[in-house]
C-alpha cells in the first residue's frame, strides 16, 4: 500500500482505545438491548423458587395438559401434570450453568495453552498443537454420547468435557494474538529489559488477547447453550433436571393436544442465543473496531465535484490537473482534505518530478490521474483533463478503455502489485489482450519480447514463473513491461525504485529514460529523492500537505530554490546522503573486527 | 507429493491409534453397563459377570484394546454386540443416508454462499446488505428450532414432505429428494451463514489489495478482477471454512437424523453409544477420524493448486 494511503487507513479508526470502546459499547443500543434482556432471563433463573408455585418435577394430576391461565399454572401444565412457567424458569439455570461451565473450560484451556504455545519457542508450541489438533479430531457430540456412561448423565459433566472441546478455537485466537505481539518491538522492549515473563505476559499480551476472548466468550456461551438442549432433546440426561431441550421434546411430542407447550421453550432458547450471538456482535464492533466495509470496485465516489472549468495552461497540454480537491470522510462526519487545490500540467514526452514528504498528498494525485482513489475518497473541486478530454465523472467502463492504452501505472512496492496466484507471464498477457485487440498467441509474443526489451534475461522461463520466484527488480521490471505494453502516452510512476537496491534503482531508472526515449512517452513520477528527479525529470513540483508549494524546471529548483519547504527538503537529502557514505565503512571495520 | 499424501496419512493413522486408544480405555469403564444391556432387564450381577467374561470384557483394558487393534489391522473390525451385524458393512450401510444429506447441503450452502458473499464484496450496497442479513439470521436460529420448525410447517400442517423417514435414492429419485429436503434446509441456512461471511470478509480485504488496483490500471475488466483474481486468492481461507462446516455438518446431522427418524450414520453412532456398542462405537470412531484426516488433507492439496505460495509437495 502507498504511504499516503496507509496514513489514511492508520487515522480512520483513530481512537482504538480501551476506554472508547467500552464508551462506544453502553451506547450501542443492539448491546444495551441484548445484555438486558439476558441478565433479565438469568434474574428470573435466579429467582424461579420464589415466583413459581411449584417446583419444577412438581406434577400434579390435575394440572396434566392444562391451559394457560390456570390458578397456579401461568403457562399451562404439560403431559406430565408439570408446571411449564416453573419448569421454564428452572430450565434457564440449567442452560445458563452449561453456558458458564463450558464456556469458562474453554477458555481457561485455550487461554492457557494459547499463551504458553504462543509466546514460548517452536518446540512447545509444535507439541501443544499436536494436542489441540488431537482434540480437534475429536468426534464433537459423539463423544459426549459415548462418555454419558462417564458422566452418568450429569448435565454438568458433560458440558466440562464440551468445553474441552472448544477450547482449540479460543486456543486458535490466542495464539495468533500472541505470536503477533510477541514480535512487537515494544514487548521485544519489555523483554530485553529484564520484566518477568508473567509480567509481560500479564502486561502487553494479555491486553490484546482480552478483547477477541470477550467476544468469543459469547458465541461459544451460545454453542454450549444449544448443545446441551440438543443432547437433553435426544433424551441424554436425567429426566429430573429440568431443561429447554426436554421441555422441546415432550412439548413436540405432544403438538396435536397443545402447541403451545413447544413453543414457549423454543422461543426462549431461540431469544437467548439470538441474543447471546447479537451481543457478541456488538462487542466485536466495539472491541475490535469497525470492521471493513464492503464497497463497489470503482464506484464513482466523488460526491460533489463542482467542476470549475477554468481556462489555463496550454491547449497542446498533454495532462492538465486544475484546482483538484479531495477529502476523506472521518469518522466524526467531517472530511479531512487531502488535496487543497493541485494544479499541474505536463506536456507530451515531459517528464515531471513530484516532490515531497510521506503524507504530502503525492500518491492521491497520482490515482485521482489514474481515477483508482479509494472509493471513500470525495472529489470535491478541481478537473483532470488527458488530451483536452475531462476525467472526472467518467465511469469505470470509460476509464478502462484510456487506462493501459493512454494512462498506465508502474507502482511502488513490485510484489504486493502482482497476483501472487499467476505466472508473470499470463498477468502480462491478460493486460496487454486488455489494452489492445491482439489474440492470446499474439499477446504472448508480445509478452515475450517487452520481458526481452525490459532487460530480463530468460523471458521464456521467467514467463513461466510466479511472483513469489522471482527477484523484487525482476518483479519491477515485469510491471514496467506491462506498463509500457500498449504504448502508453502518459506513464505514471509512484515511486518506482523506493522498495529496491541502491544498484538496481539506477538500472529502473535508465530502463524509464530509455523506453521513454523510445515511445515518446510524458512520465509523471512520484518519489521523494532528489536524486531521482535530479537524474531523470524535465520540471519537477514540489507538495507539501495537500499543496503545490513549488514547480518550476529542475535545474532552476535545484540551484535557486524559492519555497523554504523545498529549501529544507533540498537540505535533508543532503544529510541523508552524508549519513549513508559512512554507515558501511563503520560496518565494514566492525566485521573486520569481529573476524 | 504422493510422498507427501503417504506423510499425511500415515499421521492420520497414528492419530487414530491414538483417538481410539483413549475412546476404548474411557468405554472400558462402562463394560458392566454394556453386558447389563444385552442381557436385558433379567440381567443379575452374576449373570452380568459371567457374560463379561464370556465376551472377554474381564481382561484387562490393554489387552483388550491390541486384541481389537490387531483385528483392526487384519481388516476385521469385529461384530455389533447387538445386531451381530459387521461394523464395516453396519457403517457404510448408513452413510449413504448421511452423506445424502451432507453432499448436498455442502453443494448448495457453497453456491450460494460464494454466489452472495463475492457479489456483496465487489457490489456492496442492497446485496451486501442482503447477504450480512442473511448471515447473521443463520447464527441466530438454533438448528434444532429451525429443523422442528419445517416439520411442523411443511409435513404436518402443509402435508408437502414427509416428516421422517429416508427413501434411497436407487429406489425412487423424487422420493429420496423429498425425504431429504427438510434435512438438506436445516444444514444449509447454517452453512450459508458460515461461509458467506467467510468469502465476504475475505473477498473485501482481497479487493483492497495493491495487486487489484494495478489490475485496474491495466485496463482489466472488473469481472476478471474480481473472479479469476480476487476469488481465486481468496479461495484458500474460504476452502478452510468449507472443510470445518463439512465436518461440522456431519457431526450436526446426529441431532437431526433423530429428529427426522433417518437410518444414518449420526442416529446409528448415537443408539450404538447409548447401548454401549463397543465394537460398532470403535468402528464409528476410525472412520470419523479418517475422515477429518482426509478432508483436511484434500483441502490442504487444493489449496497448493490454489496457491503456488503454499505448495508444501
Amino acid at each position: 500500500m502507498s504511504t499516503e494511503a496507509a496514513i489514511i487507513a492508520t487515522e480512520a479508526p483513530a481512537t482504538p482505545v480501551r476506554r472508547s470502546a467500552y464508551r462506544r459499547l453502553i451506547r450501542d443500543p443492539q448491546a444495551i438491548i441484548t445484555a438486558s434482556f439476558l441478565l433479565l432471563v438469568i434474574a428470573l433463573g435466579i429467582l424461579a423458587p420464589l415466583i413459581t408455585q411449584h417446583g419444577p418435577n412438581e406434577s400434579s394430576l390435575d394440572a396434566v395438559n392444562a391451559k394457560i391461565g390456570t390458578p397456579g399454572y401461568l403457562l399451562g401444565g404439560d403431559q406430565s401434570g408439570q408446571d411449564i412457567f416453573a419448569r421454564l424458569l428452572y430450565a434457564i439455570n440449567t442452560s445458563v450453568i452449561s453456558g458458564l461451565i463450558g464456556t469458562s473450560v474453554a477458555i481457561v484451556i485455550g487461554l492457557f495453552f494459547g499463551l504458553v504455545g504462543g509466546y514460548f519457542g517452536s518446540r512447545v508450541r509444535t507439541s501443544v498443537e499436536w494436542i489441540f489438533n488431537l482434540i480437534m479430531t475429536f468426534p464433537g457430540i459423539l463423544l459426549l454420547i459415548v462418555l454419558m456412561p462417564v458422566t452418568k448423565g450429569d448435565y454438568r459433566a458433560t458440558m466440562l468435557i464440551f468445553g474441552v472441546l472448544l477450547a482449540p478455537g479460543v486456543y486458535r485466537i490466542v495464539r495468533n494474538l500472541t505470536i503477533g505481539v510477541k514480535n512487537e518491538l515494544y514487548v521485544d522492549a519489555a523483554r530485553v529489559s529484564g520484566l518477568s515473563t508473567l509480567r509481560v505476559l500479564g502486561r502487553h499480551v494479555m491486553p490484546v488477547v482480552r478483547g477477541p476472548v470477550i467476544i468469543s466468550a459469547a458465541f461459544l456461551t451460545g454453542s454450549a447453550i444449544n448443545v446441551q438442549a440438543g443432547l437433553a432433546f435426544l433424551g441424554l440426561g436425567s429426566a429430573e433436571v429440568p431443561s429447554f431441550g426436554a421441555m422441546i421434546s415432550s412439548g413436540f411430542l405432544n403438538l396435536y393436544v397443545d402447541p403451545l407447550q413447544f413453543v414457549w421453550p423454543a422461543l426462549l432458547l431461540g431469544l437467548m442465543s439470538a441474543c447471546l450471538v447479537l451481543l457478541g456482535n456488538s462487542l466485536r464492533d466495539s472491541l475490535e473496531g469497525v470492521r471493513p466495509k464492503a464497497s463497489k470496485i470503482g464506484a464513482p465516489a466523488q460526491a460533489a465535484v463542482t467542476t470549475t472549468d477554468q481556462t489555463g495552461g496550454q491547449a497542446a497540454d498533454l495532462l492538465q490537473v486544475q484546482n483538484l480537491e479531495i477529502s476523506y470522510p472521518t469518522p466524526s462526519g467531517e472530511k479531512k482534505p487531502v488535496l487543497k487545490g493541485v494544479s499541474l500540467d505536463l506536456r507530451a514526452g515531459e517528464t515531471l518530478g513530484l516532490v515531497g514528504e510521506s503524507g504530502s498528498g503525492k500518491t492521491q494525485t497520482a490515482f485521482a490521474i489514474l481515477g483508482v482513489l479509494p472509493p471513500e475518497s470525495i472529489i470535491t473541486n478541481g478537473s483532470i483533463k488527458l488530451d483536452g478530454r475531462e476525467l472526472i465523472g467518467l465511469r469505470e467502463g470509460e476509464l478502462r478503455k484510456l487506462r493501459g492504452r493512454s494512462i498506465a501505472y508502474v507502482p511502488q512496492e513490485p510484489m504486493s502489485n502482482l497476483d501472487a496466484s499467476f505466472t508473470v507471464g499470463a498477468q502480462l498477457v491478460e493486460g496487454i489482450r486488455s489494452a489492445t485487440s491482439l489474440s492470446r498467441h499474439d499477446a504472448r509474443e508480445r509478452a515475450l519480447e517487452l520481458m526481452e526489451h525490459v532487460g530480463i534475461t530468460d523471458p521464456q522461463r521467467t514467463f513461466n514463473l510466479y511472483p513469489h520466484q522471482i527477484s523484487g527488480g525482476m518483479a519491477q521490471r515485469i510491471l514496467i513491461a506491462g506498463a509500457v505494453a500498449s504504448g502508453p502516452k502518459l506513464l505514471i510512476a509512484d515511486e518506482p525504485t523506493t522498495a529496491l537496491d541502491v544498484t538496481i534503482q539506477a538500472e529502473i531508472l535508465d530502463l524509464l529514460r530509455d523506453l521513454q526515449k523510445e515511445m515518446g512517452m510524458a512520465i509523471l513520477l512520484v518519489t521523494h529523492n532528489f536524486g531521482v528527479v535530479a537524474d531523470i525529470c524535465d520540471r519537477m513540483a514540489v507538495m507539501q500537505q495537500g499543496r503545490i508549494v513549488e514547480s518550476g524546471d529542475v535545474v532552476e529548483v535545484f540551484s535557486n530554490p524559492q519555497h523554504p519547504y523545498t529549501r529544507e527538503l533540498l537540505e535533508a537529502i543532503l544529510d541523508e546522503d552524508s549519513v549513508r557514505e559512512d554507515a558501511p565503512v563503520v560496518r565494514v571495520s566492525a566485521a573486520k573486527e569481529l573476524a | 507429493m504422493v510422498q507427501y499424501i503417504l506423510r499425511r496419512l500415515a499421521i492420520g493413522v497414528i492419530l487414530a491409534a491414538l483417538v481410539t486408544f483413549l475412546t476404548y480405555w474411557l468405554l472400558s469403564f462402562s463394560s458392566d453397563g454394556v453386558a447389563a444391556n444385552i442381557l436385558g432387564p433379567a440381567a443379575t450381577a452374576d449373570s452380568i459377570q459371567a457374560l463379561k467374561k464370556d465376551m472377554g470384557l474381564d481382561r484387562p483394558f490393554i489387552i483388550q484394546y491390541f486384541d481389537w487393534l490387531g483385528g483392526v489391522v487384519r481388516g476385521d473390525f469385529g461384530v455389533s454386540f447387538f445386531t451381530s451385524e459387521a461394523v464395516v458393512g453396519a457403517v457404510v450401510a448408513r452413510l449413504g443416508v448421511t452423506l445424502s444429506i451432507v453432499l448436498t447441503a455442502l453443494v448448495i450452502s457453497v453456491v450460494v454462499a460464494v454466489a452472495l458473499g463475492v457479489l456483496a464484496a465487489s457490489r456492496a450496497g442492497a446485496i451486501d446488505r442482503v447477504t450480512q442479513s442473511a448471515s447473521l439470521l443463520g447464527h441466530l436460529l438454533p438448528n434444532l428450532l429451525i429443523a422442528i420448525v419445517l416439520v411442523v410447517v411443511l409435513s404436518i400442517n402443509l402435508r408437502l414432505l414427509p416428516a421422517t423417514g429416508f427413501t434411497p435414492f436407487s429406489e425412487s429419485p423424487s422420493k429420496w429428494a423429498a425425504s431429504i429436503t427438510i434435512p438438506v434446509i436445516v444444514l444449509v441456512i447454517n452453512g450459508i451463514a458460515n461461509i458467506a461471511a467467510q468469502v465476504r470478509g475475505t473477498m473485501i480485504g482481497e479487493l483492497q489489495k495493491d495487486y487489484v488496483r494495478t489490475l485496474r490500471t491495466r485496463g482489466v475488466p472488473t469481472w476478471s478482477i474480481v473472479y479469476r483474481h480476487a476469488l481465486r486468492n481468496a479461495a484458500a481461507p474460504a476452502l478452510v471454512v468449507l472443510s470445518l462446516e463439512f465436518i461440522s455438518m456431519f457431526g450436526g446431522a446426529l441431532i437431526i437424523e433423530q429428529v427426522f427418524a433417518l437410518p444414518g450414520f449420526g442416529s446409528f453412532a448415537f443408539n450404538s453409544s447409548l447401548q454401549g456398542d463397543i465394537p460398532v462405537i470403535m468402528g464409528i470412531t476410525v472412520f470419523s477420524v479418517m475422515l477429518v484426516v482426509s478432508v483436511n488433507l484434500v483441502t490442504d492439496l487444493i489449496n497448493g493448486w490454489l496457491n503456488p505460495k503454499a505448495r508444501i509437495y
